[in-house]
C-alpha cells in the first residue's frame, strides 16, 4: 500500500464479499422454490426472496465499486485520499440502510414496507431493481454524491490519469443515471422507455467503463507493462461499448409500446455490443503475455483472465444469442433471460470486483504484494468452482429457455405458462446442483482469507 | 495496433463517438416521444389505472410475473391476461382474490395480498390498459 489513506478499502471489500454470499444463499432458495414451488411459503415468498438476491447483487457490486475506487484512485493521483473520515462515514451509512432495506424485504410484506416509508408521498418503489423505498433512494443519492466529493477532490489534486478519469466519468455516469429511478410516471411505456436508462445503460454503458478502469489498473500493477499501452487499449474498448452500447438499449424497446423502428436500431447495434468484449479478451491476454516482471499474485491475474472470458461469453455470446429482434420476440422474459443474466453479472461486474478484491486485499492486509501460495491456491480453486459452476447454471437455464421457448412460443400448439414450467423441471433441478458447487466455491473463497503460510519471499525475487 | 491508432487518436474516438451516439439516441428518443401518444393507450389512462398500476407496484408483482416481457419468470406474463382471461376484469379480480393464504402443497402459487374491493378493480382496469398497448404484436401466442 503506498498511501495509508488506501485502507478505508477494506471495510469496503469485507463488505462486498459478505453481501455477495448472501446474495448466493438467496439465490439457492429461490433456485429451490422453482422446483418445490412451496419452499418457504408463505413467510418468504418468491417474489420477497428474488429482491433480496437481485439487490444484494447491485450493492456488494457498489461496495466493491467504492472499495475499488478508494483504492485505486489515491495510488493513481499520487496522493491521499481527500476525506478518508468520509468514506468510513459513508460506508457506515451505505451498510446500515443496505442492511436495513433488505431485513425489510425479508421480515415485512412489500405493501407494509411501502407504506411504513411512505412511498404515497413520493411512488418509485416496486419496479424491478428499483425496489428500494424512495427515502432509501435518496440515501443511495447521498452517498453517491460524497463519495463523488471524495473521490473528485483526490483526483483533482492529484495526477491526473486516464485509468482516473475513465473510472470517474463511470462513476457520474452512475450516480446521475440512478436519477431517473425518482421518473415514476402513471404511463407505463414511459415508465418502462426510462427505467431502462437506468438499469441497461447502468450495465451496457457506464459501468462498462468502471469494469475497464479497474482491469486496467489491475493490469498495469501486475504486468509492468508500459501505461501508455494499456491506456490506448482503454480508451479503444470504451469507446466500442458506448457506441455500440448507447444506441443498443433499443434491443430493450421492440415489444414495450414504442416504435418498431426500435427492432432495426436496437438489432444493429447491440449485435455489435460483444464486440468490445471480445476486444477485452484479445488485450487482456496479449497484455499478460507481454509481461515485463513476474507478480507473485497469481490469483489476481487469474481473476483479470478470468473476467474478461467470462464477461465475452456471459454479456456478449449470451447477449447475441436473443438480442436479435426476430429471435427475441420468442426469447423475450424466459429463462434465456435468467442464463444471460447470471452469466453476464458474474462474468464482468462479480468478477472485476473480485479481480480487485484479489489484488489489493493482500497489500490491505499487510501482506505484502501476495498472500501466500497456499491461500493463493485455495483462492484459485474457488475461481475454478464458481466459474465453471456458474457456466453450467447457464447452459442448464439455457436448456430450460429453449424448451420453454418451444414448448409456450414456438409450438404450433402452445401450452400454458405452468404446464410448461412443469416440464423443464428437470433443468431447475440441475442449476440448483450447479448452484450448490457454486456456493462450495464460495465458502473455499471466503476460506482462501484465512489460510496462512509464508508470504513475501517471491515478492522481493521479482523483476 | 501501436502504430495504426495513438492514444490521443483513441481518446479522440472515446468522446466524439460518445457524444455522437448520445445526441442519436436523444434524437429517437425525442422522436420515440412524438410517436408514443398513437400507440400506449394513453387515452384510456384514467385515475382508475393510475391507482391500479400503484397496487401492481405495492405489492411488488414484477417479483414473480413479467409485464410486457419484463420482470421476473417465476409465474405468468400478464401483459395479455386480460385477454387470456377471455376479456374479463372480473375473471381477474376472482383469481387475486382466490389464493389460498397457506399456498397449495408442492406447488407454485401466488399469495393473499387481502385486496380490498377497489384495489381488486384497480388493478383489473391496469391489467387491462395494458393489454391495450401496441407492443408489435408481442406476445407471440395468448400464453404470453
Amino acid at each position: 500500500m503506498q498511501y495509508k489513506s488506501q485502507a478505508v478499502a477494506k471495510p469496503y471489500f469485507i463488505a462486498a464479499i459478505a453481501l455477495f454470499a448472501a446474495q448466493v444463499v438467496f439465490g439457492l432458495i429461490l433456485g429451490l422454490q422453482y422446483v418445490i414451488g412451496d419452499f418457504l411459503f408463505p413467510e418468504l415468498p418468491f417474489n420477497q426472496a428474488r429482491m433480496v438476491h437481485t439487490n444484494l447483487l447491485i450493492v456488494w457490486l457498489l461496495f466493491g465499486f467504492m472499495g475499488a475506487a478508494y483504492y485505486l484512485v489515491p495510488e493513481e493521483a499520487e496522493t491521499e485520499l481527500h476525506s478518508p473520515k468520509l468514506a468510513l462515514a459513508l460506508f457506515w451509512i451505505f451498510l446500515i440502510a443496505g442492511a436495513l432495506t433488505v431485513l425489510g424485504y425479508v421480515f415485512l410484506r412489500y405493501a407494509d414496507l411501502a407504506r411504513l416509508t411512505g412511498d404515497a408521498l413520493f411512488p418509485t418503489m416496486g419496479r424491478e431493481f428499483l425496489e428500494q423505498p424512495t427515502i432509501i433512494k435518496i440515501g443511495i443519492v447521498v452517498v453517491a454524491l460524497g463519495f463523488l466529493y471524495n473521490i473528485g477532490m483526490t483526483i483533482l489534486k492529484g495526477r491526473k490519469t486516464v485509468v482516473n478519469l475513465v473510472l470517474l466519468i463511470g462513476l457520474v455516469g452512475l450516480a446521475g443515471l440512478f436519477l431517473f429511478s425518482f421518473y415514476n410516471p402513471d404511463n407505463l411505456v414511459l415508465d418502462k422507455y426510462y427505467w431502462w436508462w437506468v438499469v441497461h445503460l447502468w450495465v451496457e454503458g457506464v459501468w462498462e467503463l468502471i469494469l475497464g478502469a479497474i482491469l486496467a489498473f489491475v493490469l498495469i500493477k501486475t504486468t509492468g507493462v508500459d501505461r501508455e499501452v494499456i491506456e490506448k487499449w482503454l480508451y479503444v474498448i470504451i469507446s466500442l461499448a458506448l457506441i455500440t452500447g448507447i444506441i443498443g438499449t433499443g434491443h430493450h424497446y421492440y415489444w414495450i409500446g414504442t416504435p418498431e423502428y426500435w427492432q432495426w436500431w436496437g438489432s444493429i447495434f447491440s449485435a455489435l455490443e460483444p464486440i468490445p468484449f471480445f476486444a477485452m479478451v484479445i488485450y487482456a491476454f496479449n497484455i499478460v503475455n507481454r509481461r515485463r516482471r513476474e507478480h507473485p499474485n497469481k490469483a489476481a491475474t487469474l481473476w483479470a483472465l478470468g473476467t474478461a472470458v467470462m464477461a465475452f461469453l456471459g454479456a456478449g455470446v449470451w447477449g447475441f444469442l436473443h438480442t436479435l429482434a426476430p429471435v427475441n420476440f420468442y426469447t423475450h422474459g424466459t429463462q434465456i433471460t435468467a442464463a444471460h443474466g447470471h452469466m453476464a453479472f458474474y462474468g464482468a461486474y462479480a468478477m472485476i470486483v473480485l479481480t480487485m478484491i484479489s489484488y489489493a486485499m493482500p497489500k490491505l492486509r499487510g501482506m505484502g504484494e501476495a498472500a501466500s501460495e497456499r491461500a493463493q491456491l485455495t483462492e484459485m480453486w474457488s475461481f475454478w468452482l464458481m466459474t465453471v459452476s456458474m457456466v453450467f447454471i447457464t447452459l442448464f437455464l439455457t436448456g430450460a429457455g429453449v424448451l420453454q421457448v418451444w414448448l409456450q412460443r414456438y409450438s404450433e400448439a402452445p401450452q400454458a405458462f405452468m404446464a410448461v414450467q412443469e416440464q423443464i423441471k428437470i433443468f431447475y433441478w440441475m442449476r440448483e446442483t450447479a448452484g450448490l458447487v457454486f456456493f462450495t466455491g464460495l465458502v473455499l473463497y471466503v476460506i482462501s482469507h484465512f489460510v496462512g503460510g509464508p508470504t513475501g519471499a517471491k515478492a522481493k525475487a521479482r523483476a | 495496433m501501436a502504430q495504426l491508432l495513438t492514444k490521443s487518436a483513441a481518446r479522440n474516438i472515446f468522446y466524439g463517438g460518445s457524444v455522437f451516439f448520445i445526441l442519436v439516441f436523444l434524437a429517437l428518443t425525442f422522436d420515440t416521444t412524438r410517436a408514443l401518444p398513437g400507440r400506449d393507450n394513453r387515452q384510456n389512462l384514467t385515475e382508475q389505472v393510475a391507482a391500479g398500476k400503484l397496487v401492481w407496484e405495492r405489492n411488488n408483482c414484477i417479483g414473480c410475473h413479467t409485464l410486457l416481457g419484463e420482470g421476473a419468470y417465476f409465474a405468468p406474463e400478464l401483459g395479455n391476461v386480460y385477454t387470456r382471461f377471455g376479456n374479463s376484469t372480473e375473471a381477474i379480480k376472482i383469481f387475486i382474490k382466490s389464493r389460498p393464504a397457506e399456498g397449495v402443497p408442492g406447488r407454485r402459487s401466488m399469495p393473499q395480498f387481502n385486496l380490498t374491493e377497489e384495489e381488486l378493480e384497480n388493478i383489473a382496469q391496469f391489467l387491462k390498459y395494458s393489454s391495450e398497448i401496441n407492443a408489435a404484436k408481442w406476445p407471440p401466442n395468448i400464453q404470453g
